[in-house]
């Protein structure tokens, strides 16, 4: 063996190496976060935590007014949000789908599905907060909605377009409008993509923290009037963390631990339904 | 019309009037979707306006040195932007220069040297890292990560590249275990499952006609993804990195827990400093007084054009190179 076709066999065994490291180093990374937050908040994980409200410092408590906080807040901006991403997705798939409006649309979508949150913080303050005169839950669902506007545009765009023509072709020739074509083909066929991105949206959403911060600020109370500030898991994470207090930690771990198998859950959950499609 | 006999004109008649009415139900939803889809694009322009709107008496108070000025006093009303940028740049950089290779490096594995039967069950364990919340990031790397590297790693650092000239400086100073540099590493993990998963994606596009020609050489396999892969697939690479920069850029909260706050400019990555999401995020419910509010608005407006230059340059990127493969 000369020496040159050595040093490409040693360059090519480097390189797999290097690349074979670097996901044994990712992976690990992914397993040292989620076995950091098991060994600091699973111990604190008890019914407890979901009965008792947020505690003063130094007493004990649970994070209930937290988890119902972000459980009204994510509903509501479900609720706001899916239909406009459901009915712009379905204008870009079914009505434009060459349109120069289209193409805007989906390139403004994209950035508006990676822009940082706590700009969309900054604007629900700027047009609603500031002009109600007060922090308020409704606010943050806005603020949530916002967020998941986008995710919901794109997925149903893609899943619509995995729609095979020929299907809308068959029933436009039986004579179906076209809105009765994907209302009652599109649609069925694309239900269970609809259904993943509406669940990517609602995980994507349980974390988000900083677009809550200066909309529904944090409360302390079981309060659910949706007019008055409300707490809500991720905002009552950041403040506990940040306390000197070792049961407010704990309790932070806590309630990461419990953000973090929610969304766990719904992205696992999202790609269960989404799976099958793909194949086919 | 008029020719038909009587129960077939009623028919006729009846048809029209459905006929009219699926005209007009069409044409009504028609709009409607229409209208949802232009509410994204008003979306985009009241956020634009709302951060104008907000920002304008910052910057009409300070001008063009908000940008280049770096003190930051509440009481004084004085504010400048300098800090912010400095530390919003950097963190981004050092989470740009670890996660590039790694991404890359790992998508790679997945396209090239992966066995099948473990490609999806690993593509799906980076992605979960993707899906994981930037809060927990926070409180992870402020209990867990920044004790671990003040204990072990800086120390090991300042003592080894702390004298070596011309970059020691960057090394200076206690360790504190929270700043720029555990900033930037948190960064780098949120980042790498975008990057990784684009890499994956347009490697993956690379006709297998060129890697064969190319093996068919006699090359091996780095000299494939070298001379081959990288270079058919530099557009979309490049797209993938910028969208991950994006990313990185506005990131707020798991940057809020690890920076430390400072807003003074520090050569030291072991120095605490602040970017511009971290200030917001920290002083905005906090913030008396409408210059000080307004500078925060400020902030938020100027991260909003960095970063929506950054993504628009990505999707351009990205739109391009999916034109070349007709997807």
């Amino acid at each position: 063996m000369n020496a040159i076709y050595q040093r490409r066999r040693r360059r090519n065994t480097i390189a797999i190496g290097a690349a074979i490291a670097a996901t044994a180093i990712g992976l690990g990374w992914l397993a040292l976060v989620l076995g950091g937050l098991f060994w600091h908040g699973l111990d604190g994980l008890s019914l407890r935590v979901f009965v008792e409200m947020t505690p003063p410092p130094g007493a004990s408590g649970g994070l209930r007014n937290a988890v119902v906080g972000s459980l009204i807040m994510t509903g509501m901006a479900i609720m706001f949000g899916t239909p406009v991403g459901i009915l712009a997705g379905t204008y870009m798939s079914e009505y434009g789908r060459h349109d120069r409006l289209t193409s805007v649309v989906r390139f403004i979508n994209d950035i508006l599905l990676s822009a940082p949150s706590i700009v969309i913080g900054l604007f629900v303050y700027e047009v609603m907060v500031r002009p109600m005169g007060h922090f308020s839950g409704i606010s943050g669902a806005v603020a949530l909605a916002i967020i998941v506007i986008p995710v919901v545009v794109r997925t149903t765009e893609d899943m619509l377009r995995l729609v095979p023509n020929s299907m809308r072709e068959a029933a436009a020739a039986m004579g179906l409008p076209r809105s009765h074509v994907f209302r009652h083909i599109s649609f069925r066929a694309a239900r269970a993509g609809v259904v993943t991105g509406v669940l990517l949206a609602v995980a994507r959403i349980s974390g988000e923290t900083a677009p809550l911060l200066f909309t529904a600020l944090n409360n302390q109370f079981g309060s659910i009037n949706i007019n008055a500030p409300m707490a809500s898991l991720p905002a009552v994470i950041f403040q506990f963390a940040l306390s000197p207090y070792a049961d407010w930690q704990k309790l932070a771990w806590t309630g990461a631990l419990i953000i973090t198998l929610a969304v766990l859950a719904l992205s696992i959950a999202a790609r269960l339904i989404a799976a099958p499609r793909k194949n086919s | 019309m008029a020719l038909q006999a009587g129960g077939m004109a009623m028919d006729t008649a009846s048809r029209v009037r459905a006929l009219a009415r699926f005209r007009m139900g069409d044409a009504l939803f028609r709009q409607i979707t229409r209208a949802a889809a232009v509410a994204v694009l008003i979306l985009l322009g009241g956020v634009i306006l709302a951060l104008v709107e907000g920002a304008w008496p910052a910057l009409r108070t300070f001008g063009v040195s908000f940008l280049a000025t770096q003190s930051w006093n509440p009481v004084t009303e004085k504010f400048g932007a300098l800090a912010p940028i400095y530390g919003t740049l950097v963190t981004s950089l050092i989470a740009m220069v670890i996660a590039v290779p790694f991404g890359l490096l790992i998508a790679l594995f997945l396209t090239e040297l992966c066995p099948k039967m473990l490609r999806r069950p690993i593509g799906i364990a980076i992605e979960l890292l993707a899906g994981i919340p930037s809060i927990i990031y926070g409180i992870w790397g402020l209990f867990v990560l920044a004790p671990f590297l003040q204990v072990y790693v800086q120390p090991a650092l300042i003592a080894t590249l702390g004298d070596v000239p011309g970059i020691g400086y960057l090394f200076a100073g206690p360790p504190y275990g929270i700043g720029m540099l555990t900033a930037g590493l948190i960064l780098a993990i949120m980042v790498l499952p975008f990057i990784t998963s684009i890499a994956r994606d347009v490697f993956e596009a690379v006709p297998a006609v060129l890697k064969e020609a190319a093996y068919g050489l006699g090359c091996t396999m780095w000299e494939v993804i070298r001379h081959v892969v990288l270079p058919y697939t530099r557009v979309g690479v490049i797209g993938g990195v910028m969208l991950g920069l994006g990313r990185a850029l506005g990131e707020t909260m798991a940057v809020t827990f690890v920076i430390g706050n400072a807003h003074k400019i520090m050569p030291s990555l072991f120095a605490p400093g602040t970017t511009i999401s971290a200030t917001i995020a920290n002083e905005f419910t906090e913030a008396v007084g409408g210059l000080y509010t307004s500078s925060l608005v400020a902030l938020g407006l100027i991260l909003f054009v960095i970063t929506f230059i950054v993504l628009a340059a990505a999707r351009y990127l990205l739109l391009r190179i999916e034109k070349r493969s007709g997807g």
